[in-house]
């Protein structure tokens, strides 16, 4: 049992290796750094809580975040119900919709986006072409793009473990509440819907811990006037010669990424994830 | 919606009455041929079985009665009403289906009362209904209880209570008792019985397993590759079978083929082997050659002759099995005939292999089929 168990760990021990060198490692100098930089003590932590800019950008993130998850799991929804339970051709665009996106890097898709959404971008020349509008509508450089551009990068997340509670619906559960005399809607909303709640909350927490380390969409999208967290860690680090702060908010944010990935693998199988 | 009428009033009359008319059903799937022109009549009141082997029909049938999907051909009245294109959600008919299909989220107690739900029935009234179903069903005390969390007899309880907790004119059950062990099955099929006759209500029953059909059912309906064979009460189909399938379907039998048939009234003579044999019941159109049919434990076995009332060959004991209340002798006629004989174990006496012994049986059992198939 022991021999068994120890093979095992031997096959994981390259990957163990890798995570704790460029991982764990560069995270335990940033840790120090945070105490350390600019004079040893908490005063870095300090800062985090009371400087106004730097609460600022934590809540905008977290309302950001909040907004695109929401957004995420509403279309993932439609879509994995579509890839699930619809005709084969349906399904087959569903798959498409889904994969597509992973091939295309997402620098290529925030500039893509911004080609649309820009004030001379092509959605804007339309409706002002059209007569529908005589300004340009504000849809890039604000929270909006950043919101459009974040939403469209992690459906696919959610629509894996969305899907895969959806695959393991029994049919007959379907079946029985209709024969029971159940219209449509009510068998969708007090059968369907919950028999999936596990892989609602599973690609929630998913979408959710993607968002608050996001950095190029919203540095790209935002046009700077919508700075997230991980683009205010940048900017204290590369910009300003602030590393003692920016270390310590990277250290929260982790800290708080861990909380939620604790409570993600309550709620969820592993193996949901992946669909 | 089809007008329900509480088991206290139905009248001697009205039980019997044809309640569901299937009239030439036809269901194809792609290429394959699941019914063909099925006609049947389920009875108010009822408790009919639909057996046969997978792949006979007798599932497709089940789902379209409950309207989960359209037949190819023909239509399905309900007390005169065409019913054929009226969706299940419609034809409020219980059901219970094969792993019983609960609602893995919901407790017991809210599984029983999602059909009262969706009916809108007012809270009091669901709970006091759904209160006695529990206690009808034996699960009091597993109201709180996920589905997960019960055994597979209570499972099925929960099933049950569900699919008659809205009072439906038709239960519709489909092979409701293969997961379960054969105690539990015995002790589940007593059940589904004693709640048929309380209820009052028209249960329609798919199984494979002929000795449950045969146990619960007021008729069978036997099917094979998408046709309706026969159906009849059980002592009618096991006694009167009007094919060799469904003759060996039902259960083991001894299969004589005679040659020089002559109808003698109800009955008909014939010859195997260098014995006339005589069977007093021969309801089947029949030719020179036949086949005697004669169930095992219809059957004697002596050592000396037997009265010469009764049909009788010579066999040589094979070996014999143990089943623990019968023991079947395994023996063989002259020509090679295997032959199955079963016999009570506490009336049974030791025979050798090897010996000859007389099988016999009296002229009014067993029956004639036709020759070939």
């Amino acid at each position: 049992m022991i021999a068994k168990s120890s093979g095992k760990l031997l096959l994981l021990a390259p990957l163990l290796l890798f995570l704790g060198l460029a991982y764990v490692v560069p995270f335990l100098g940033i840790v120090r750094w945070s105490f350390t930089l600019p004079e040893p003590g908490i005063g870095q932590y300090r800062a985090v809580f009371s400087d106004p800019l730097v609460q600022s950008v934590f809540l905008r993130t977290l309302r950001i975040c909040l907004v695109v998850t929401a957004a995420s799991l509403l279309a993932a929804y439609a879509i994995a119900y579509v890839w699930v339970r619809g005709t084969r051709l349906q399904r087959m665009l569903a798959e498409f919709c889904i994969l597509v996106p992973f091939w295309i890097s997402v620098l290529t898709r925030a500039f893509g986006w911004l080609a649309l959404l820009s004030n001379r971008g092509l959605i804007n020349t339309w409706l002002e072409a059209a007569g529908i509008t005589s300004e340009p509508l504000a849809l890039a450089r604000n929270e909006l793009g950043v919101i459009i551009g974040m939403t469209h990068f992690l459906i696919p997340f959610a629509v894996f473990p969305i899907a895969s509670a959806m695959r393991s619906i029994d049919e007959r559960v379907l079946l029985a509440a209709r024969g029971m005399g159940a219209s449509r809607s009510r068998i969708f909303w007090t059968v369907f819907v919950p028999l999936t709640s596990g892989g609602l909350i599973g690609a929630a927490l998913i979408v959710f811990v993607f968002a608050l380390g996001f950095f190029v969409t919203p540095a790209i999208l935002g046009g700077g006037r919508s700075v997230m967290v991980a683009e205010l860690v940048y900017l204290r680090i590369f910009q300003s010669p602030d590393w003692g702060l920016g270390a310590a908010i990277s250290v929260i944010l982790v800290l708080f990424i861990g909380v939620l990935l604790a409570m993600m693998r309550r709620f969820i199988k592993p193996a949901h994830l992946v669909g | 919606m089809p007008q329900r009428i509480p088991a206290s009033e139905i009248t001697a009359a009205q039980i019997g009455a044809a309640e569901i008319n299937a009239e030439n059903i036809g269901k194809t799937f792609g290429a394959f041929r699941a019914l063909n022109d099925l006609s049947l009549d389920i009875r108010r009141g009822e408790f009919l079985t639909l057996l046969g082997p997978s792949g006979s029909g007798k599932t497709t049938f089940l789902m379209i009665l409950a309207g989960f999907i359209a037949p190819s051909e023909g239509r399905l009245m309900m007390n005169g009403k065409d019913i054929t294109h009226v969706p299940a959600e419609d034809r409020s008919y219980g059901m219970v289906f094969q792993g019983y299909a609960l609602f893995p989220h919901l407790t017991v107690e809210q599984n029983i009362a999602f059909p009262l739900k969706v009916r809108r029935r007012n809270s009091s009234d669901i709970k006091r209904r759904v209160g006695a179903m529990i206690e009808r069903v034996g699960l009091v005390g597993h109201e709180k209880k996920l589905p997960a969390k019960l055994s597979g007899g209570q499972q099925q309880r929960v099933a049950l209570a569900r699919a008659l907790v809205f009072e439906p004119s038709v239960l519709l059950l489909d092979e409701p008792f293969s997961a379960l062990d054969k105690n539990l099955r015995a002790l589940m099929q007593e059940e589904v019985k004693r709640l048929h006759q309380e209820t009052g209500t028209t249960f329609v029953f798919v199984t494979h397993d002929q000795s449950e059909a045969l146990a619960l059912s007021s008729r069978v309906a036997i099917f094979n590759h998408g046709e309706l064979l026969q159906i009849g009460g059980p002592q009618d189909v096991y006694e009167r079978p009007a094919s060799r399938f469904v003759a060996e379907f039902l259960g083991e039998i001894n299969l004589l083929p005679l040659k020089g048939v002559i109808r003698n009234g109800s009955g008909a003579t014939g010859r195997f082997e260098d014995r006339a044999i005589i069977l007093d019941r021969a309801t089947q159109k029949i030719g020179d050659e036949a086949v005697a049919a004669i169930r095992p434990e219809h059957m004697h076995l002596t050592e000396t002759p037997p009265p010469a009332d009764c049909n009788a060959i010579t066999c040589c004991v094979e070996g014999a099995t143990y089943l623990g209340a019968l023991t079947k002798y395994h023996l063989k006629t002259k020509t090679g005939t295997p032959i199955a004989v079963s016999i009570p174990t506490a009336a049974a006496s030791p025979l050798n292999s090897r010996t000859d012994v007389w099988v016999s049986w009296p002229t009014r059992e067993g029956f004639l089929l036709p020759a070939g198939e």
